[in-house]
C-alpha cells in the first residue's frame, strides 16, 4: 500500500498543481499541454488508487483514497508539490520529474506484480510524449533570450535540491524489491544525472554541483506549499463529505 | 495471454458498432479499437473495453453508453476496464482512419514519422481539407489528450492530427 502511494501520490501532486494552470497558462498552446499533461498524470493515479482500494477494501474507493488522507499520509516527493512560480519554475519542476519517472515505469513494466506492470506499461507511452515536451522547452529556454536563459536556470537551480530525494530508499521500496514487485530506485540515479546534464548540456545551461539536499516528502514530512495545496484540493470533499458530481 | 486481436461474438458486433466515441461521434468504438472482447456469459454480455488514455474522461460514457446499447437490444451488460495490453493507434481499423479524414482529423502516421512530424522536422502530415502537405505545428497537444493541434498553409484551416501512440 505505502508502495503505491509512494508512486501514486507524486502523479496526483504533480496533476494538481499543473491543473492549477487550466485557464491561466503562459500562452494558449502551453496551457491546453500542460492540462493535458496533468489530466494524463490523473488518469495513471486513478488506476493506482483503483487499485490501492480493492486491496484496502471495505469502504475504500480511489476517492477516499486521493481526498481522505492527512498530509502525512501523502508519500509524494517534495520536488512535486513545489508551486508553479513561473513558467521556467513549471518546466524546470515537470522536466527534472518526467526523467525521473519514465526511467522508473520502464523498470516497474517488469513487476511481478501484474496490475503494476499494466499501468506502467500504459503510462510509459504518454510519459514519453510528456519528456518529450518538457526537455524541447528546456532546450528552447535555455537556448533561447539572454532574460529567458537566466530564468530557466535560476528555476533549475532553486528545484535541483529536490532531486536527491527521488532516488532515496524507503522501508516500502525495500520490501517490494525483494517480492520483485518494486524497483530499486537508486539504480536509476546515475542515468538520471547523465540523462539530466546532457539536456541542460545542450540548452546552454549549467548543471548545479549541490552537496546538500532536501528530503522529507516520501516520508510524508512535506513543505509548507503542501498543506495549501490539499487544502484547495480536498476542500470539496471535507465540506461536503461524500459528495458526488 | 496478450491478443492484439479482440475477441467478440459476432451477435455482439453489431450492437456494439452502434456506440460512437463520444469526442469524435463519427467513429464507432469498434473501429477505435477500444473493445478488447465481447462475450454472452449466462445470460450477460461481458464487455472488456481499454482506454486510449488513462485519463480519458470518454472512458466512463462509453461503459455507459456501452451498457444502455446492450439494453436497448434487450440484454444486460457488464463492462470492465483492462489496461493490458496497452492501447495504440495500429488497432484504429481502416474504415476508422478513413471516417477520422472525413471529419477533419488527419489519421495517425508511423512512430517514426509521427515523431519527425511532431518535433517539427518535417512535413508530413497531410491536410484533411484540402490534402496538402504544406502543414505546420501549432501544439503538441491539442484539444484531446490523443490530438496535436496543426494549421495548413495552404488553405488556412486549423485541424486536429491523431497522435501515434504505440
Amino acid at each position: 500500500m505505502q508502495y503505491i502511494y509512494g508512486i501514486a501520490d507524486n502523479s496526483l501532486i504533480l496533476g494538481q498543481r499543473l491543473g492549477e494552470l487550466c485557464g491561466h497558462g503562459a500562452s494558449l498552446e502551453t496551457d491546453i499541454a500542460l492540462t493535458n499533461i496533468s489530466l494524463d498524470l490523473l488518469g495513471q493515479t486513478r488506476s493506482y488508487y483503483q487499485y490501492a482500494a480493492t486491496l484496502l477494501g471495505g469502504n475504500a474507493t480511489e476517492d477516499t483514497v486521493a481526498f481522505l488522507r492527512s498530509e502525512r499520509e501523502y508519500k509524494n516527493v517534495l520536488l512535486v508539490e513545489q508551486p508553479n512560480t513561473d513558467f521556467g519554475y513549471t518546466i524546470a519542476r515537470q522536466f527534472l520529474f518526467d526523467i525521473f519517472h519514465l526511467s522508473l515505469l520502464e523498470a516497474l513494466q517488469n513487476s511481478q506484480d501484474e496490475t503494476l506492470a499494466a499501468i506502467a506499461q500504459k503510462s510509459i507511452k504518454e510519459v514519453s510524449y510528456h519528456t518529450r515536451f518538457s526537455s524541447d522547452w528546456i532546450k528552447r529556454l535555455g537556448d533561447g533570450t539572454t532574460e529567458s536563459h537566466d530564468r530557466i536556470q535560476n528555476a533549475i537551480n532553486d528545484l535541483w535540491g529536490f532531486t536527491d530525494e527521488l532516488f532515496h530508499q524507503t522501508e516500502a521500496d525495500k520490501a517490494m524489491l525483494s517480492e520483485n514487485i518494486g524497483v530499486d530506485v537508486m539504480l536509476l540515479k546515475a542515468p538520471y544525472y547523465k540523462k539530466v546534464s546532457a539536456i541542460l548540456e545542450e540548452a546552454t545551461l549549467i548543471t548545479p554541483q549541490l552537496e546538500y539536499f532536501q528530503k522529507g516528502g516520501k516520508q510524508g514530512i512535506h513543505s509548507e506549499h503542501m498543506g495549501f495545496l490539499l487544502a484547495e484540493m480536498q476542500y470539496m470533499q471535507r465540506a461536503y463529505p461524500n459528495m458526488n458530481w | 495471454m496478450t491478443t492484439t486481436q479482440p475477441e467478440i461474438e459476432h451477435q455482439l458486433f453489431e450492437i456494439l458498432e452502434t456506440v460512437s466515441d463520444p469526442e469524435i461521434p463519427v467513429l464507432s468504438i469498434m473501429e477505435m479499437g477500444v473493445v478488447r472482447s465481447a462475450i454472452m456469459k449466462n445470460g450477460v454480455v461481458e464487455v472488456s473495453i481499454t482506454p486510449t488514455y488513462s485519463g480519458c474522461p470518454a472512458m466512463d460514457v462509453i461503459g455507459d453508453d456501452i451498457k444502455k446499447a446492450f439494453r436497448d437490444a434487450g440484454f444486460e451488460a457488464k463492462v470492465t476496464l483492462i489496461l493490458s495490453p496497452a492501447w495504440t493507434t495500429d488497432w484504429i481499423t481502416p474504415k476508422g482512419r478513413r471516417a477520422l479524414e472525413k471529419y477533419g482529423i488527419a489519421a495517425p502516421l508511423e512512430a517514426e514519422a509521427d515523431k519527425e512530424a511532431l518535433l517539427g522536422n518535417k512535413k508530413l502530415i497531410k491536410c484533411p481539407q484540402c490534402g496538402s502537405l504544406q502543414t505546420k505545428l501549432v501544439s503538441q497537444f491539442g484539444s484531446t489528450a490523443c490530438k496535436a493541434l496543426f494549421q495548413c498553409e495552404e488553405c488556412l484551416e486549423p485541424f486536429d492530427y491523431f497522435k501515434c501512440l504505440k
